[in-house]
This record gives C-alpha cells, sequence and structure tokens, in this order.
C-alpha cells in the first residue's frame, strides 16, 4: 500500500510541477504561434505513420516469436529489445551510419532514388518508428502467448480458411493487447527526442517535432516551454482517455 | 575652534595619505598571497561546447600549477549552461561563447564581473569530400544545397546569421543543431553539405572535413568571458582559475594553439 501510493505520488509530482508552473496567460499566444503549430503538425503526422510501419511490421514478427515459428527465436527476442536499452542519443548515430546519406543502406538508397532521411520528416518516422516498434512487438505477442490455441483449432476443423481464423477468432482475442501495444508505442513516438534530433536533425515545419521546439525553448524561455510540454500533455491526455474507454471494454471482455 | 580645525585638517591628511598607500600595501599582499598560501578545493567549470577540447588541456595545466585543486567540467550550449545555474546546479565557475550569454547572467546576479579571455571567428566546413563543390559563403545560397547552423539560442547561431546578413547572403538551413558539437557531427558523417561553425571547431576535426576561411573584414567574431558563480563555495579556486584563464602565458598559450585568437 505504501510502496504504491509512493510510487503515484512519485509520479504526479513532476506532472502537478509543470502544470503549476505553466503560464496561463499565454497560451493563445503559443497556439496561435506557426512554431507550436508546425511542431503539433509533424508531431502527429510523424507519429502515426511511425505508429502504422510498428503496426504492420510489428505484428507478424510477435505473432511468429509468439508461435516459436522462427529458427532462434530467443535471440531475435533479445534484438527486438535492444532499441529499448540503447540511449535514443546514441540510437540516431545508428540510424545514420544505416540510412544516412553515407550509411550503407543510405548510401544505396541516395545514389540510386536520390532518396535521403535525415532532414526530412520521413527521417523522424524512421527515428520514432525504431524506438517504438519494441513497445509493440513485445506487448502483442505476449497477448498471442496467452492465447488459447484451442479456438483456432476449432474454427480451423469448422473449415475456416487461416485467415478467416485470424481474422474472426485470432484478431477478436488479441485485440486488448494490440491496442495497448499500438498505444505504448504511439506514446514512445510522440516523446522520442533524442534519436530525433541525432538523425533527422532540428527544423522547424520539418522535422521539429513537439519534444525538440521544447527543448529549443528550454534554452530561451523556461516558462513557454513548460506552457508547450502542458500542451503536448493535455494533447496526448484526451487521447489516451478516449483510446482507454474502447481498451477497458476490450479487458472486461477478456475477463 | 582653531586647533580643533588644524587637528581636524592633520587626520584629514594623515587619512588621505593612507588612501593613497593603502592600495599599494594592499596589492603587495595580495601577491605575496598568490604565492605563499596554497588554494586546494575541486571546482565545477561550466562552458561552452566549443571549448569541450582546449579546456581539458587547459584544466590540466591548472592542477599542475595549483596541487591540490581539482578541475571538472560541464560542457553543453551556453544558454542552457546559464539556465542550469538559474536552476540551482552546483557551479563555481562559467565561460561562455559570447557576451550575451554572460551579460544574461551577470543581470540575473549569477556570476561575478566577467573577464574576456578568448576570440573566435566563424568558418564554413564540409564533408571531406566536398560534395557539393562549396568554395565559397556564396555558395552556401545554392538551390538543393544541404547547409547546417546552429539554432539562434546560441552563440554560434547568432554569429552564422550574423555572418550570413554581413555577406548578404540568404539561405535555408535544413537543420537548427543546438551546439556547436552536433552541427559539426553532421558535417563529418557526410549527411550535411555544409555546416557554419567555428574556425576552432574545422582546426579540432583535422583532415575529416574541408573547409572555407572567412576573410577578417567580412567575418564576425565572437568573445569568450569567463566568471565566478556567486553560489560558489570555493570562491579561492574559481577565482584563481577565472585569472588563470585571462593573465596566465600557458593557458593563452595553450587557447592559440587550438585556433583561439587574443581577447584584446
Amino acid at each position: 500500500m505504501i510502496p504504491g501510493s509512493l510510487a503515484v505520488i512519485f509520479m504526479v509530482l513532476p506532472v502537478l510541477g509543470l502544470v503549476a508552473q505553466a503560464p496561463w496567460g499565454s497560451f493563445g499566444t503559443l497556439l496561435s504561434d506557426p512554431v507550436t503549430r508546425d511542431a503539433l503538425r509533424i508531431s502527429a503526422v510523424s507519429s502515426l505513420w511511425a505508429t502504422a510501419i510498428c503496426i504492420v511490421l510489428g505484428t507478424p514478427l510477435a505473432w511468429l516469436l509468439a508461435r516459436n515459428a522462427l529458427p532462434g527465436t530467443r535471440f531475435i527476442r533479445a534484438l527486438v529489445v535492444v532499441p529499448l536499452l540503447l540511449p535514443p542519443v546514441v540510437a540516431g548515430v545508428g540510424l545514420l551510419t544505416a540510412f544516412g546519406r553515407r550509411g550503407f543502406v543510405g548510401s544505396f538508397l541516395y545514389d540510386q532514388f536520390g532518396i535521403q532521411f535525415p532532414f526530412t520528416t520521413a527521417g523522424v518516422v524512421l527515428a520514432q518508428a525504431f524506438v517504438a516498434m519494441p513497445f509493440l512487438i513485445i506487448t502483442v505477442e505476449a497477448g498471442f502467448r496467452g492465447l488459447n490455441k484451442e479456438f483456432e483449432e476449432v474454427a480451423a476443423t469448422l473449415g475456416a480458411s487461416p485467415w478467416q481464423t485470424f481474422r474472426h477468432v485470432t484478431l477478436p482475442l488479441v485485440a486488448p493487447a494490440l491496442l495497448s501495444g499500438i498505444v505504448l508505442a504511439w506514446a514512445r513516438a510522440v516523446g522520442e527526442f533524442g534519436a530525433t534530433i541525432g538523425f533527422a536533425g532540428n527544423f522547424p515545419g520539418v522535422t521539429q517535432t513537439m519534444p525538440l521546439a521544447i527543448y529549443s525553448e528550454l534554452e530561451v524561455d523556461r516558462s513557454l516551454a513548460t506552457g508547450l510540454s502542458v500542451i503536448l500533455l493535455a494533447v496526448c491526455l484526451v487521447i489516451l482517455v478516449l483510446l482507454r474507454r474502447t481498451y477497458l471494454h476490450g479487458d472486461r471482455a477478456n475477463d | 575652534m582653531r586647533g580643533i580645525r588644524l587637528a581636524a585638517c592633520a587626520v584629514v591628511a594623515a587619512a588621505t595619505s593612507l588612501m593613497l598607500i593603502a592600495p599599494a600595501q594592499a596589492t603587495t599582499s595580495a601577491q605575496a598571497s598568490t604565492a605563499n598560501t596554497k588554494v586546494t578545493g575541486t571546482i565545477t567549470v561550466s562552458a561552452a561546447s566549443s571549448l569541450a577540447d582546449v579546456f581539458p588541456v587547459i584544466g590540466q595545466a591548472f592542477q599542475k600549477r595549483y596541487p591540490g585543486t581539482t578541475v571538472r567540467f560541464n560542457f553543453g550550449g551556453s544558454s542552457t549552461l546559464v539556465n542550469q545555474i538559474k536552476g540551482g546546479a552546483p557551479v563555481d565557475v562559467l565561460a561562455t561563447a559570447s557576451e550575451t550569454t554572460m551579460f544574461s547572467a551577470v543581470t540575473a546576479g549569477l556570476v561575478g564581473m566577467p573577464l574576456a579571455f578568448a576570440k573566435n571567428t566563424m568558418a564554413i566546413a564540409m564533408p571531406a569530400d566536398n560534395p557539393a563543390k562549396i568554395r565559397s559563403l556564396a555558395d552556401l545560397a545554392r538551390p538543393g544545397t544541404l547547409v547546417g547552423v546552429c539554432a539562434a539560442t546560441v552563440p554560434c547561431g547568432v554569429a552564422a546569421r550574423d555572418l550570413l546578413a554581413r555577406n548578404k547572403v540568404s539561405i535555408t538551413p535544413v537543420t537548427q543543431e543546438l551546439d556547436v558539437r552536433s552541427l559539426l557531427g553532421k558535417v563529418v558523417s557526410g549527411d550535411l553539405d555544409a555546416g557554419i561553425v567555428y574556425v576552432t571547431d574545422v582546426k579540432a576535426v583535422g583532415n575529416k572535413v574541408k573547409s572555407v576561411q572567412i576573410p577578417a573584414r567580412l567575418n564576425v567574431t565572437t568573445t569568450y568571458q569567463i566568471a565566478t558563480v556567486g553560489e560558489t563555495r570555493t570562491p579561492e579556486v574559481a577565482q584563481r582559475f577565472v585569472d588563470y584563464m585571462r593573465y596566465s602565458v600557458s593557458a593563452q598559450g595553450i587557447l592559440r594553439a587550438y585556433g583561439f585568437t587574443k581577447p584584446w
């Protein structure tokens, strides 16, 4: 009981500090500032794309891992958590060496197709997807693992195709885990800072997400930076609360 | 009456002559204490990113000159450093890359009297193979050239903007890095075609980059300043370090070797 309440207090205090220090009078000016609007737009667009990439690439991998369908499952599972352990700034350097203009994949893309990731919004998406992917894979894999295989087998014996089984049996059962994986991955993408600034750079309207705008503002005016943080916090809370309704229903259905 | 007035005159005269002599005596005793009393203790020096190579070397020389002292460094963008001190960071000496950032610390009452200890100018750094074939400042304005600058919140960004304005060159950078070292890193890696950095940064990375030097009359200068932090617990060591930076032949010699120019 006591450690639990301490945990809550510990997590809530900094947020309270932000809310208490926020320049409530200047929110109008802050929200109409093109830099804030650009940053909110870049954050929204990039985090949604990053989450989409995580869903499309991460869900199949989670399924394969849960079914031990791949040789070296343990090794792959260890690889999956690497982006979690890497300091994000190091992840940024890693992304540069792979996807930068001189990187081993990036140089090919640049020479052949003129595609360049650093200093583009696509680069921001890449950085966010890299750090957010483990959250989706780990959560969804746990969901697949907890599934009772009998349901799928019954569906199969009743003549359902693998796709029908997946679509009508597996997916609804795994939906709560999928949804919480999506929420976690998206939240990580929204908060991403180090890999983004290291790999994609910092330019308003192109690569400057909310965390980058907040950090840039922190050097000049702390109260405005606090204001921007509260805006980001508010936007994310509204989205999470809206999602949580469906997500809670899913949990109950599971019980 | 007359006697009193005479006596008063004598007192004033004596006081005046004492005042004339006193500073000279104070100076002598201060010099004596420099030579005799040992300063010991640890100081933390918050210094601008562009000093990250040269300061550790000067720190070593200082520790050798004053045995019993330890100098630790904390490098970052000048405005970040000022904000850290504002937030109560336990720092003893502040060294900024511009007078403006130091001035903000002075007006906030955070530091003592600042001293100028070095100057720096700007240069264009390109990857070693110079992919965009940059030869002058004007080349940076060519469409499709990936140019990076520092953000306007740090001294190197202010200097870059001044430089471009002074030479009437208008560019659209692709990134505004938050300190000069991360900008330089992206030039070295070849992801940027060019970056506007300090002359000393170009020197620090050697042949990993090519550079375009800018003639003095077209260049801009930034002045580095150093001051003791008011909250320091080791004011003697802190003051000694500040003086060492500005007045000692060793510190000034090391600064010159790293490409900084003299502050006076």
